[in-house]
């Protein structure tokens, strides 16, 4: 890990787009988790409470705010802690108001503290999220059954879903690994012998509009190039497919959780190796 | 040492510390939560003032209950889908003074069994010589339940026999056998329930009768003709069996009015009680939903009105499996405690124990969920609960039953569980997409929960030093002093299991007093009438139940714990009918059998 000199650093940024609806682009991911959570929460009630959610927001964007204003000297752009902070209060379920602020709290801190070479190389939430789930199962779970189970409001998500990413320029990731997850899921059906449908099934559910929309597309945790964005994005696909066929239950998470940050580092050491080559060509 | 390394080693360890913290949490709440260690019936007496022995079979009770074997349709997911059926009641149907014991058995062709009590310790099946055990006969579908009413006031407990087939009404002919008159009474002929109570909800002296659906009612789960008969959603599913309200028109006939009186729901209904939350000398019913949320219905005594989600209960969808009112705060106001699913890491409900808020009342009244400061939220796959004053020390404690599915013990179904019921309604609405169950289990092998009640707001999980030590699939839990000791003892139905009976010593200094009403103006069997017993400057209000927990049905003796030295000030009774009455110094160590004044 690096010391933290310098404030996070964003992927080149494309060329800018006009805003959507008169939104800036920065604002359209939170907009649109905010419309989910809202609709979901008023239609089908998919919130434990309000106040676990708040609870959530609360911590991630007070800790971003502290933690910035330390390393940084700076007051940080809550955007990001926000995006963090509500995908923790929509993904973590439990009975018990803690989990959502120490998920919040570990997943902010996370960015922080798990740093190599000015960068964080964890998804802020997928890691507070998988290691929650993986420390204190008796207490917590995520969200798997909710929207009501029904089509309609799964087309609607799908479909600003991918109008959204698409108009941030991530829509290759999210499409590589909706194709990568379908083709693995006939495979585990025709290997294992189980019903296609069952197989096909969790894509059909919200944990996975949050993970694609969300989590895989974060720019500060993916790498820069196009093509690698989809190597990464497979590999996710292929880590999960060996996840499920050991029936693990969060496949997704656990899979992002390794597979992403490794190559963050494979990314950061190629970096590194070709700033040492262009060097010894520059002193020849 | 710059600041900013500094700060970066400060943020370092209140990072690891935060990492840590879960497991710090785990480490808390198990010691808070459970007393697991192991003892004999002295010391769990000395500490807890209560053991609880398994004496099915001393008592020659040797019942094993039969799941049903449904349409092969359904083979790869059958243990699920016929993993209900077990169930409990009491009832003295002879009115020789000893309560007596009516299980139910869901394979085609198996019998379900009336344990007389002979009062000597021991048991007798007589549901054959009586013509109530052989009901599950092919074509006819099978037995989920029973609870007890004497519908036709002539002194008798009557049975209504709860089934996912053709539902059975059997008149009880002065204890000596019993009749079937079903088409008489004008019930439908095919109904898949899980629940049913009896109540007097328009207060007229007959006892209604309200059945709650699960699957519908179209559905012959012996005979499918499509396989999409599954919930189409986990927590929002519309698409189970409609609920029957039958007013009871006094002349051995029955009017079926749920939709007139404002019942309309689809719902998959596991579990139903009835009891006046609000003080209005109605008893309102409520109805915990598998696969949804629970209802409360408010009943003005002529229209039902669901406000379940305007009181708070009914806002959260869960899988709703019982539902059972107590008293636990000697408030003189009824907490509703309805069970759940909680599987680590998977699937974390946690029960509701719904009490009401401080200031709330009547129509206004509110309800929060305070299960986990109570300490009774997690209960496994939790079914029948019961509130009952297991060691006569004055509060209400809580007996749990739990484990879904208990096959191989190294293989579980969860992970395909949770990957199906997650996904979209056409996927999981159709049993042909769920994945084979081939053997594993599903939250089996579960240890129970006997929770002690502090008195002060926490209860501590007792099971494994009191003797409660069984893993089998529970599912139905009765109470009932079955030997007339003064103590309440446990009967527990179980899937696929034996039917256990906990015989249940308590610390003789721990005092107790019994009540057994008869109805004149009121249904006979008194159910709905309330008592309130005032006590060493407490008080606490029981209410005699038509039905209660998961498919099941105590005593309609009401017995009071009393704690050590009692000073009985009065017991005050509250009749269905209205009328008030009150005992003054009732003798503790005593049933009192009080009948309804004039």
């Amino acid at each position: 890990m690096s010391q933290m000199t310098a404030p996070v650093t964003s992927p080149p940024a494309p060329a800018p787009r006009k805003p959507l609806i008169g939104l800036d682009n920065r604002y359209i991911a939170p907009a649109f988790i905010t419309c989910i959570l809202l609709v979901g929460h008023l239609s089908f009630g998919i919130l434990e409470s309000y106040p676990k959610t708040l609870l959530a927001i609360f911590t991630s964007i007070a800790l971003e705010l502290i933690l910035g204003r330390i390393f940084f000297h700076k007051w940080v752009h809550p955007v990001s802690a926000y995006i963090s902070g509500i995908s923790v209060g929509i993904l973590v379920r439990s009975p018990a108001f803690w989990p959502y602020a120490l998920c919040a709290a570990i997943s902010i801190m996370s960015k922080y503290v798990l740093r190599v070479k000015g960068r964080h190389i964890w998804n802020p939430s997928n890691f507070g999220i998988s290691v929650l789930l993986f420390l204190a199962p008796e207490a917590v779970a995520s969200l798997s059954i909710q929207w009501g189970n029904y089509l309609l409001p799964m087309v609607v998500i799908w479909v600003l879903g991918s109008v959204i990413i698409a108009r941030l320029h991530r829509f290759h990731i999210t499409g590589i690994y909706v194709a990568s997850f379908l083709a693995f899921a006939f495979l585990r059906s025709w290997m294992l012998g189980s019903p296609w449908q069952s197989e096909v099934s969790p894509i059909t559910g919200p944990m996975y509009q949050l993970f694609i929309f969300f989590m895989i597309t974060d720019p500060k945790t993916t790498v820069r190039t196009k093509r690698g964005q989809c190597i990464v994005v497979f590999l996710v696909a292929v880590v999960e497919m060996l996840l499920r066929l050991n029936q693990v239950v969060y496949a997704p998470f656990y899979a992002l959780f390794m597979v992403g940050p490794s190559a963050m580092l494979v990314e950061m050491w190629m970096d590194s190796r070709r700033a040492q080559k262009e060097k010894v060509l520059a002193a020849q | 040492m710059s600041s900013n390394r500094i700060a970066r080693a400060i943020v370092t360890v209140i990072f690891i510390g935060l990492l840590l913290t879960p497991l710090a949490m785990k480490r808390y709440t198990v010691r808070r939560a459970t007393d697991s260690s192991s003892s004999n019936a002295a010391s769990a007496i000395a500490r807890h003032g209560f053991y609880l022995q398994e004496v099915s079979h001393e008592a020659g009770i040797n019942f094993v209950h039969q799941a049903p074997q449904l349409d092969p349709k359904l083979e790869r997911i059958m243990p699920e889908v016929a993993s209900m059926g077990a169930s409990v009641s009491i009832v003295d149907y002879d009115r020789d003074g000893w309560p007596d014991i009516y299980v139910t058995n869901s394979a085609i062709g198996s019998k379900n069994a009336l344990y007389h009590n002979l009062g000597n310790g021991k048991f007798e099946d007589v549901a054959p010589a009586l013509g109530i055990a052989d009901v599950n006969q092919q074509g006819t579908g099978v037995s989920t339940g029973a609870v007890w009413g004497d519908y036709d006031n002539d002194g008798y407990e009557d049975l209504f026999l709860i089934k996912w087939g053709r539902p059975e009404l059997y008149h009880n002919d002065q204890g000596h056998g019993f009749t079937r008159v079903t088409e008489q009474a004008g019930l439908p002929k095919w109904i898949n329930a899980n629940t049913a109570i009896w109540f007097d909800y328009d207060g007229d002296g007959l006892l209604d009768l309200f059945v709650g659906g699960y699957y519908s009612e179209d559905i012959d789960l012996w005979h499918l003709t499509t396989t999409r008969i599954m919930p189409d959603s986990f927590e929002y599913a519309r698409n189970g069996g409609r609920k029957y309200l039958f007013h009871n028109l006094g002349n051995g006939k029955f009017e079926e009015v749920s939709a007139k009186l404002g019942i309309n729901s689809h719902r998959w209904a596991l579990a139903a009680s009835a009891a006046d939350l609000r003080g209005t000398g109605h008893p309102d019913l409520f109805v915990a939903n598998d696969y949804g949320v629970s209802e409360l219905y408010f009943n003005d005594g002529a229209k039902f009105r669901e406000m379940g989600e305007q009181t708070g209960v009914g806002f959260a969808p869960k899988s709703g499996m019982s539902a059972a009112f107590g008293d636990i705060l000697n408030q003189g106001r009824y907490a509703v405690y309805v069970s759940n699913i909680s599987e680590d890491g998977i699937l974390i409900q946690g029960n509701n124990l719904w009490m009401p808020k401080e200031g709330t009342s009547g129509d206004a009244i509110k309800y929060e969920n305070l299960a986990r400061d109570f300490g009774v939220e997690l209960g496994g796959w939790s079914f029948g609960a019961q509130f009952g004053d297991l060691n006569n020390d004055g509060t209400l404690d809580l007996y749990l039953a739990n484990g879904y599915i208990s096959l191989d013990h190294h293989r579980s179904y969860w992970y395909d569980f949770s990957k199906v019921a997650g996904g979209n309604s056409t996927i999981i609405g159709d049993a042909k997409n769920w994945p084979s169950f081939e053997g594993r289990s599903l939250s089996g092998y579960q240890n129970k929960r006997v929770w002690l009640n502090d008195g002060a707001g926490k209860f501590i999980d007792v099971a494994q030093s009191v003797g409660v030590t069984d893993t089998y699939d529970g599912r139905s839990v009765a109470l009932a002093d079955l030997w007339n000791r003064g103590v309440l003892d446990v009967v527990v139905a179980n899937q696929k299991g034996p039917l256990l009976v906990y015989r249940n010593t308590v610390a003789p200094e721990n005092e107790w007093i019994e009540f057994q009403l008869k109805g004149t103006h009121s249904n006979r069997s008194a159910i709905g009438a309330q008592v309130t017993l005032f006590w060493s400057g407490q008080k606490q209000v029981q209410e005699v139940s038509g039905g209660t927990g998961f498919a099941a049905q105590n005593d309609r003796r009401l017995h009071f714990g009393l704690g050590k030295n009692p000073n009985v000030d009065k017991a005050l009774i509250r009749w269905p009918s209205g009328k008030t009455q009150t005992i003054d110094h009732p003798a503790v160590h005593k049933l009192h059998t009080i009948e309804e004044p004039a």
